[in-house]
C-alpha cells in the first residue's frame, strides 16, 4: 500500500516544538519549574544538613578519646535476670564480697565499687591502664552567695577519672587520693557552673565554699573548658571524690558507671574483652545474659551514626515529598497546556503528526520543565549548603545531588506521560473544532 | 478488492457512503449514501447549506473521520482499512488542508509553519527549508517568511496555509470555506491562487456556501440532507478553470 512505515520527526525537531511550548508562557513555566527547583534544592540541602550534623557528632565523639571504655549497667537485662538471677547467681557467685552483697540486695543489675576494684587490681587485665568508678548525683543545685545553678552532671569518682576523661584543671588543683580516702568534701567545677555562680573571674571561686543541695563543698579547682557537643554543654559539670558524693548526695547504691582507660586505641578491643571476662566471672553471667555493657568511643560512634542516618533519611523523605509535589505541579500545568493547545494539536494531527510525534512533543516539554528545575535546583542546593543552617555546617552528599537530579527528570517523564497521552489521544476532528 | 476500482485517474472514489451519528431513534444521518468520483486535475466545489452534510463529507475525504458504511478510495487506497498511524501518513502525504480559520501554529514563523508537514514526513532540514521557501515563493510571500501569523494579514495567513498545503506535493488540495474569514480583496487573491494551482494540474476540492467561490470551479456539486442533489460541470477536467481566462485577460 505504500503507507506502512514512516519515522517520527527527529529529536531536534521535537526539542524545538517543546521549547516553543515552554517559552510560550514564560511566567507559568518559571513557576512550574520553581516547584521542582525547591524540591531538588530541599533534598540536597536537607540531606547535607543531616550529613553535616552526623559529621559534627562523629568529630565530637572522636574527640572524647578513642581509648576510653565505659562500663555501665544495662537496664535491658534487668527483667531477664530478675527471674533466673537467684538461681543462676548462687553457684557462680565467686568472691566472698559479691555473695554477701547478693545476699543482702536483690539481684538488680548493678556495678559496685568492688567491681571497679576488681578490674583495677586484676592481673588478667594487662591492657587496662586506669579504672575509675563513677557515681552520679542527679538534680543537684549549686548555690554561692545568692547565685544558683542547676548542675548538668555531678560526678563522683577517683583522681584517676580526670586522666581517663582527658580532663585537666585550669585553675587550682585536682583532688588527691587522700581527699578520696578521707571523704573530703572538695569539688572541681566546670567552667559553665563557675561562670554562673561568680561571673567571668572563675579563678576567684578556688578556695571558697559552694553549697550543693545545701551541703558545703570546698572548690579546689576549675576544670579546663571542653566546649559543647551539639546541644550538650560539656562544661556544665562538677567532679568530686566519689566517697564524699556517696556520703552526701547519691547514697551508697550502685555505681553509675566505671570508666576504663585502655593503653591505646589499638588495645581497646583487648581491654574490652578483659573487662568483660572479669565482670562475667564476678556477676556469674555469660555473653548471652550480661547485665552490663562495655562501650567505647567507637561503639558510641556506631550508635550515633546509625541514629544520624535515620535522621538524614527522614529529612530526605520530607524533601522528597516536596519534590513529588513539584512533579504534580508539572502534571497540572501540562494538562492545562494540552487543553489550551487542543487546536494546535488538531492542526498538527491534520497535517500528518502521528501519535508518537504528539506524545514526544509534550513529554519532552514536561521533561524540559523538570530538567530546568532540576539544574537550577542543584545549583541552589549547592549554594545553599555553603551556609550554616541551625548551627550545622551542611556537608553535601554527592549521591543526593545525583538522586535529586535524576528523580526530577523521572518526575518529568512520569508526570508528563499522562498529559502527553491525553494530547495524542485527541481526535483531530474534535481538536480542530475546539475553540 | 476488485481491480476495476483501482483506477488511478480517480483521486476520490466514493460509493454509497453513509455517516450516522448516534443510534436508534436519535440517529442522525449526516450522509445518506454519497456516490462521488473526482478525477485527477479536477477543480470541484462542494456546495450546500449548513447541515447539508458537506462538512462531514469534507472530514471523511480528508481522512479526519471515517464513514459508517460504504466505500471510499483515496488515490486508489481503501482508507477504511487503515489504522490511525497510517491515516496520519495519508493525511501527510496525500492531502493538503486549507481551513477557514487558517489554522497556522501561533508564535511560529511562516517558514516553520510551512516546514511542519515536511518535518512530520521526516525530510532532512535543508530539503525541508528548500521546499518550504519554494512553496512560500509560489504563493507570493517570499518576503514574509520570518513573520509570525500575528504579523500577517488574513489573506497572507491563508496564503501561508496554501503554501503549507502544497509543500508536500499532495494529490489533493482540500479547502474548507477557504475565503470564509477573508475580505473581498483577499478572497479574490486566494481564489486566483486556486485557479493557478488548478491550471498547474492540481486536484482541488473546495467546500463552500458562496456562489462566488463556486464559480471558479470546473465542477459544482450541490448537497442537501446528506445527498448529492446536483452535479454541474462548468469546464472540462483538462481545461483551465472558468474564471481563469477572464482573469488573465483582465490583467
Amino acid at each position: 500500500m505504500g503507507v506502512g512505515g514512516g519515522r517520527l520527526v527527529n529529536v531536534r525537531e521535537m526539542l524545538r516544538f517543546a521549547w516553543q511550548g515552554v517559552t510560550a508562557n514564560k511566567p507559568r513555566s518559571a513557576l512550574t519549574t520553581l516547584g521542582i527547583l525547591i524540591g531538588v534544592a530541599a533534598v540536597i540541602i536537607l540531606v547535607a544538613v543531616g550529613t553535616g550534623s552526623s559529621k559534627s557528632v562523629q568529630d565530637a565523639i572522636s574527640a572524647l578519646g578513642s581509648n576510653t571504655l565505659t562500663v555501665s549497667a544495662s537496664s535491658t537485662a534487668a527483667g531477664g535476670r530478675g527471674g533466673v538471677g537467684g538461681f543462676l547467681g548462687a553457684p557462680g557467685g565467686g568472691t566472698e564480697e559479691s555473695t554477701s552483697q547478693n545476699a543482702t540486695q536483690t539481684r538488680t543489675p548493678e556495678l559496685t565499687m568492688a567491681d571497679a576494684a576488681a578490674i583495677a587490681t586484676s592481673d588478667e587485665a594487662p591492657d587496662v591502664l586506669g579504672v575509675a568508678p563513677v557515681v552520679s548525683a542527679s538534680s543537684v543545685t549549686a548555690t554561692y552567695e545568692g547565685a544558683s545553678h542547676s548542675v548538668g552532671t555531678f560526678t563522683g569518682s577517683t583522681p584517676a577519672y580526670l586522666l581517663i576523661d582527658n580532663t585537666s584543671v585550669a585553675a587550682g588543683r585536682s583532688f588527691t587520693d587522700s581527699d578520696y580516702t578521707n571523704h573530703a568534701r572538695v569539688a572541681l567545677l566546670g567552667e559553665s557552673v563557675a561562670e554562673d555562680l561568680i561571673g567571668s573571674d572563675v579563678e576567684d571561686l578556688v578556695g571558697t565554699s559552694v553549697s550543693f543541695n545545701g551541703l558545703q563543698f570546698e572548690v579546689v579547682g576549675i576544670l579546663e573548658s571542653k566546649g559543647s557537643t551539639g546541644p550538650q554543654d560539656q562544661d556544665d559539670r562538677v567532679i568530686a571524690p566519689a566517697t564524699a558524693v556517696q556520703d552526701t548526695l547519691s547514697g551508697y547504691g550502685a555505681l553509675g558507671s566505671i570508666s576504663v582507660k585502655a593503653g591505646s586505641a589499638d588495645t581497646v578491643e583487648a581491654a574490652t574483652a578483659q573487662v568483660e571476662a572479669i565482670l562475667d566471672a564476678r556477676h556469674g553471667v555469660t555473653a548471652a545474659d550480661r547485665d552490663y555493657s562495655v562501650s567505647s568511643a567507637s561503639s558510641i560512634l556506631d550508635a550515633a551514626t546509625s541514629s544520624n542516618q535515620t535522621f538524614t533519611v527522614l529529612l530526605g523523605a520530607v524533601a522528597a515529598i516536596s519534590l513529588l509535589v513539584g512533579g504534580i505541579g508539572v502534571m497540572n500545568i501540562m494538562l492545562v497546556t494540552v487543553t489550551e493547545r487542543t487546536r494546535e494539536i488538531g492542526i498538527r494531527k491534520a497535517i500528518g503528526a502521528r501519535r508518537g510525534d504528539i506524545v514526544g512533543q509534550f513529554l519532552v516539554e514536561a521533561v524540559l520543565l523538570s530538567l530546568f528545575g532540576g539544574v537550577v535546583g542543584v545549583v541552589v542546593g549547592l549554594v545553599g549548603s555553603r551556609f550554616e543552617i541551625v548551627g550545622v555546617q551542611p556537608v553535601v552528599a554527592p549521591y543526593s545531588v545525583f538522586l535529586a537530579f535524576g528523580v526530577s527528570i523521572l518526575i518529568g517523564l512520569g508526570f508528563g506521560l499522562y498529559p502527553a497521552n491525553r494530547a495524542a489521544a485527541l481526535r483531530p476532528i474534535d481538536a480542530l473544532r475546539y475553540e | 478488492m476488485t481491480g476495476q476500482h483501482l483506477d488511478h485517474d480517480h483521486v476520490i472514489e466514493m460509493q454509497r457512503l453513509t455517516k450516522t451519528y448516534g443510534a436508534g431513534e436519535t440517529a442522525v444521518h449526516a450522509l445518506a449514501g454519497v456516490d462521488l468520483t473526482i478525477q485527477r486535475g479536477d477543480y470541484v466545489a462542494i456546495m450546500g447549506a449548513s447541515g447539508s452534510g458537506k462538512s462531514t463529507l469534507m472530514n471523511i475525504i480528508g481522512c479526519l473521520d471515517a464513514g459508517t458504511r460504504g466505500r471510499y478510495l483515496l488515490d486508489g487506497i481503501d482508507v477504511r482499512r487503515l489504522v490511525d498511524r497510517q491515516l496520519s501518513l495519508i493525511r501527510n502525504r496525500k492531502i493538503g488542508f486549507i481551513f477557514q480559520s487558517f489554522n497556522l501554529i501561533p508564535r511560529t514563523s511562516a517558514l516553520r509553519n510551512v516546514e511542519l508537514p515536511l518535518a512530520y514526513a521526516g525530510l532532512p532540514a535543508d530539503e525541508r527549508r528548500r521546499r518550504a521557501l519554494a512553496a512560500l515563493d509560489r504563493v507570493g510571500l517570499a518576503d514574509r517568511v520570518h513573520h509570525s501569523p500575528a504579523e500577517l494579514s488574513g489573506g497572507q495567513q491563508q496564503r501561508v496555509a496554501v503554501a503549507r498545503a502544497i509543500a508536500t506535493e499532495p494529490v489533493l488540495l482540500l479547502a474548507d470555506e477557504p475565503t470564509g474569514a477573508l475580505d473581498s480583496r483577499s478572497t479574490a487573491d486566494v481564489l486566483q491562487l486556486f485557479d493557478q494551482l488548478a491550471v498547474e494540474g492540481r486536484t482541488v476540492v473546495v467546500i463552500t456556501h458562496e456562489d462566488e467561490v463556486a464559480h471558479h470551479a470546473k465542477r459544482i456539486i450541490r448537497m442537501t440532507d446528506g445527498l448529492v442533489v446536483s452535479d454541474e460541470r462548468q469546464a472540462g477536467v483538462d481545461d483551465p478553470p472558468p474564471r481563469w481566462a477572464s482573469a488573465v485577460v483582465a490583467s
